[in-house]
């Protein structure tokens, strides 16, 4: 989208705003802007955060058996995502299939970690962003117009007006917030029966899981699964009210956020039934997985095989602090398959920092830029994750290849049914590929995934409880750790991709690289001088608040960045941030960056 | 009509205004902060809208649930600086890297100085903060020994908060250093050590007991596995082999639960359920001091441990779980023979009739 265009008579109001730290997320972030007042339209922004801890480099020589229990360390709330990639990765190197319930196990809690993140995450984080105590603050003809619209689908979930709504989201007051807060305790009691612990679990394992499961754990598990599902009839129709007013109260409102479908999804949730671990086979039990792989370019499918998409990692640094890794030991230079592998590829990647001042113009972030290579123009694309579900079901819906009962993939859409529950009878959704990627699809398609992920649970239990009453209750394979092998895990964080390549040499760790989803959405202007997706979405967007540049909130800036459910501990998981130092070279000035 | 008291001076206590100002951005991953919001005894909505009688009012700053962003968010913690919030306690999440080591750079911070426009490391933040805090209270392993940033040939040259203070620093208020670790903390060690805290700044219960490692001693008095309820398998010598389908105890496998201060196995992970070795996960020692280097590879099994359950499953063990399960199977799993339906009473009762 073009920046506003302006006569050069007019004298226009250009304003650097910041806003540091952003809060209501996970991490260090700070997103430093340049605004437009009088367009009405942010020009320039950049993101940044402040953490280095180191792990790639502490890593290397370790017991490999020991990664999933440090690399869960990356970050406090997709810790378990980061368990479980890694015990992914293992079994690859390790060649071990552990037992179907093993697997189960697995879906079992990471499907419970997604209904526990994407609830906390959008009621007591996101969507304060809409609640009433916001929307007067921000939007006051928005609110009064919120009153006196009634809420479409008031049967479903009970509130009369959109105002309602808007106060029910209230932090720490508000009746949907705080149930939200419940809802997120239970659905971790739900992800302990099989990981233990919650974020750093103690029963993920390569080989499997090492809980004891009895029917005891599946009983404790349906009863919680069961009133979630109640808890989404009511959740979905509400966030459907909420955002679809906003489209109608503030015409023009889906440019808040938006960028081009350029979506990455790894595909997460095994089926037993074809997963066997080994790299060779990983086109097919990747096309098998609950949530479908894909790779996305302007709003079209381009894959779904994971091989291919492995092949398409790149590392860039461009904006970023470190020398180049040209000129050291190439680690894998074919794949299992004989496909040549990029020096740019995380199995290559050595990483080499270099401290420096920060200058806008040039270097201002420790964060690298993960790019995907589009064969057919040879170019990089700065894909994003969506925040997570976006790019899940986009790709799962477009690809077609999910039907398991309760959901279905149909080509353009995702088909739910909710089962019957005890408050409330059977109950269908049906989300539909949205024509933008833009802050509110982001957030809708959230909510929805709330649905997708608990009928993902239920029958993964179903099944589980199917081994259980044959007597099969192994969950564990033993295994021994090889002196070399090359490895990856694909599996989703709550909010998006995740991949760990590893590579094994004399029994230990000789490199190891964890994308998580941050970097892939919060990293800056590459070495071809492409923005990062959050700030190429806040450089998209319109100011539609109400206040001036004195008591300006921002708060649309913070629903597109929000939006991608940021997560800073994973984004900078490998580096320090901005150096300290004097900016040499000055070209914008915002506020506290110089 | 009065009210009624349920606490000793309850209105002039529960007056009191106390801030927690918590530190989320050491070298963490937050896992405390998102750990909190689990914790349910207390829960954070009980802390904030003062469902414990006569607990002072207490307004939490924590960037994870904060309402206010940006300037708006940092501005308490300025205030704080200026003497402007007090009481407060200073709650310190990740552990802090070392500053003087790396230049011009910094490894972690938040918040602009508006005097040069840069991030205030954390490190500053606690040095500004410190001595105006009534409590400084570390919570999670990085914070209170180092943890997983800390390990062996970590570039940052990360520590613990008493590390960085000192290991005998105390408040003004002449409280040292309370130390909650865990990877995270368990939720509801961390909040109830916070309402126990805000009681005490209030002058109603005594501040907590710590041990040597700065540890409340009511939590982390026991040993894993003094709490576990696999351990009955260690004294009869009768260990898992494989994980997962198998109850016995895990130290075989690499349990650390006998050399490690940690009351999960007794609390559970949260509202009592979850937790490690009581539910099939080796205990990884991640609430000690020495965690990680010490203990790992994790799934090894400990030295000491290796020998005492030598012990353990060639002596003593075997007889033991014998000798229990016969008089279980001739004696306590037998009813007593006067329990039946002949026409005869048998149970010593004297027939009067």
């Amino acid at each position: 989208m073009a920046l506003a265009e302006t006569p050069k008579e007019q004298k226009v109001t250009v304003k650097q705003m910041s806003w540091d730290p952003v809060t209501r997320i996970v991490g260090s972030l700070g997103i430093h802007t340049e605004i437009d007042f009088t367009n009405q339209q942010v020009l320039k922004c950049w993101s940044t955060s402040m953490l280095f801890r180191g792990f790639d480099i502490f890593m290397k020589g370790i017991d490999p058996r020991d990664a999933h229990f440090i690399t869960s360390r990356i970050c406090g709330i997709c810790g378990d995502n980061h368990c479980t990639c890694s015990c992914l990765n293992q079994n690859m190197a390790y060649s071990v299939k552990p037992p179907k319930l093993g697997d189960f196990a697995f879906n079992l809690a990471e499907s419970a970690d997604f209904m526990f993140d994407h609830a906390i995450y959008n009621d007591c984080m996101a969507n304060v962003d809409y609640s009433e105590q916001m929307v007067k603050e921000t939007n006051p003809a928005v609110l009064a117009k919120a009153e006196n619209t009634p809420a479409p689908h008031a049967d479903a979930h009970g509130y009369k007006t959109i105002a309602d709504i808007m106060r029910a989201l209230n932090a720490f007051t508000g009746e949907f917030y705080l149930e939200t807060l419940q809802v997120a305790r239970y659905t971790r009691e739900m992800y302990c029966l099989f990981g233990g612990r919650h974020t750093h679990p103690s029963t993920i394992l390569p080989g499997g899981c090492s809980a004891n499961i009895t029917q005891q754990t599946c009983t404790e598990y349906y009863v919680r699964l069961m009133r979630y599902i109640d808890y989404c009839k009511r959740t979905v129709p509400m966030h459907d009210d909420l955002y679809d007013f906003f489209y109608e109260a503030l015409p023009g409102y889906e440019r808040v956020g938006f960028r081009e479908t350029d979506l990455v999804c790894w595909g997460c949730f095994d089926d037993p039934d074809h997963v066997d671990y080994d790299y060779r086979n990983m086109t097919t039990w990747g096309r098998h997985r609950y949530v479908t792989p894909g790779l996305v370019f302007g709003g079209e499918l381009i894959t779904t095989d994971l091989v291919e998409i492995n092949l398409a990692i790149r590392i860039m640094l461009g904006s970023s602090y470190f020398d180049d890794w040209t000129d050291e030991e190439t680690f894998v230079s074919q794949d299992p398959l004989g496909n040549p592998i990029d020096k740019r590829h995380p199995w290559n990647k050595v990483t080499l920092p270099k401290p420096q001042a920060r200058d806008f113009a040039d270097k201002y972030s420790w964060v690298a830029s993960p790019r995907m290579e589009d064969r057919r123009t040879g170019k990089f694309i700065a894909n994003d994750t969506g925040g997570g579900p976006f790019a899940r079901q986009w790709v799962t819906a477009k690809a077609g290849l999910v039907d398991f009962g309760y959901v279905k993939a149909t080509g353009e859409s995702i088909r739910m049914v909710l089962p019957k529950t005890g408050f409330q009878p059977e109950m269908e959704l049906e989300w539909k590929i949205p024509p933008w990627s833009n802050a509110i699809e982001r957030q809708r398609a959230r909510s929805y995934h709330q649905a997708y992920s608990a009928l993902v649970a239920l029958h993964n239990l179903e099944r589980a409880l199917v081994e259980i009453r044959a007597g099969r209750t192994k969950s564990w394979s033993d295994f021994t750790v090889p002196d070399e092998a090359i490895s990856v895990g694909f599996h989703e964080a709550a909010r998006g991709v995740l991949s760990h390549h590893m590579v094994i040499r004399d029994g230990k760790i000789a490199n190891y690289q964890p994308y998580p989803p941050t970097p892939w959405n919060g990293n800056p202007r590459d070495s071809y001088g492409t923005p990062g997706p959050y700030e190429d979405a806040v450089q998209n967007t319109p100011i539609f608040e109400e206040n001036g540049p004195d008591d300006f909130k921002g708060v649309d800036i913070m629903r597109a960045v929000h939006s991608f459910d940021p997560c800073l501990p994973c984004g900078v998981h490998m580096y320090p941030t901005t150096g300290k130092g004097k900016v040499r070279k000055v070209v914008h000035t915002p506020t506290g960056m110089c | 009509m009065a009210t009624f008291e349920i606490s000793p001076n309850q209105a002039t206590t529960e007056a009191v205004e106390a801030h927690v100002l918590w530190i989320t951005v050491g070298l963490s991953c937050e896992g405390d902060s998102v750990a909190m919001t689990s914790a349910t005894n207390p829960s954070l909505e009980d802390i904030i809208t003062g469902n414990i009688p006569g607990m002072p009012k207490v307004v939490i700053h924590n960037q994870v649930i904060a309402y206010e962003v940006g300037q708006e968010y940092i501005q308490a913690w300025f205030d704080a600086e200026q003497g402007k919030l007090d009481p407060f306690v200073l709650v310190i999440e990740g552990s802090l890297g070392n500053e003087k080591i790396n230049g011009d750079g910094y490894w972690t911070g938040f918040g602009v100085n508006p005097s040069n426009g840069q991030p205030i490391t954390v490190n500053e933040w606690v040095d500004r903060l410190a001595d105006k805090a009534a409590a400084v209270v570390a919570v999670g392993t990085c914070a209170t020994y180092g943890g997983i940033p800390a390990m062996k040939n970590n570039p940052t040259g990360a520590m613990g908060v008493r590390d960085y203070l000192g290991w005998n620093w105390k408040s003004k208020a002449g409280i040292p250093i309370v130390n909650i670790p865990g990877c995270p903390a368990q939720p509801d060690n961390m909040t109830e050590t916070l309402v126990h805290l805000v009681f005490a700044l209030a002058g109603m219960a005594p501040v907590p007991e710590l041990d040597d490692a700065g540890r409340p001693v009511t939590l982390f008095g026991r040993t894993a596995h003094e709490s576990c309820n696999r351990a009955a398998f260690y004294e009869s010598g009768n260990f898992a082999t494989e994980y997962g389908d198998d109850h016995r105890c895990l130290v075989k496998l690499g349990c650390k639960g006998p050399v490690v201060k940690c009351n999960v196995p007794l609390r559970g992970w949260q509202s009592h359920m979850g937790g490690c070795p009581n539910v099939g996960g080796i205990c990884m020692a991640c609430t000690m001091p020495g965690f990680p280097d010490k203990y790992m590879p994790f799934m090894d099994e400990d030295p000491n441990g290796k020998r005492s359950s030598q012990v353990a499953k060639f002596t003593y063990g075997p007889i033991l779980r014998w000798a229990r399960g016969q008089s279980i199977k001739r004696k306590y799993d037998k009813e007593p023979a006067w329990r039946h339906n002949d026409a005869e009473l048998t149970t010593g009762y004297q027939k009067r009739w």
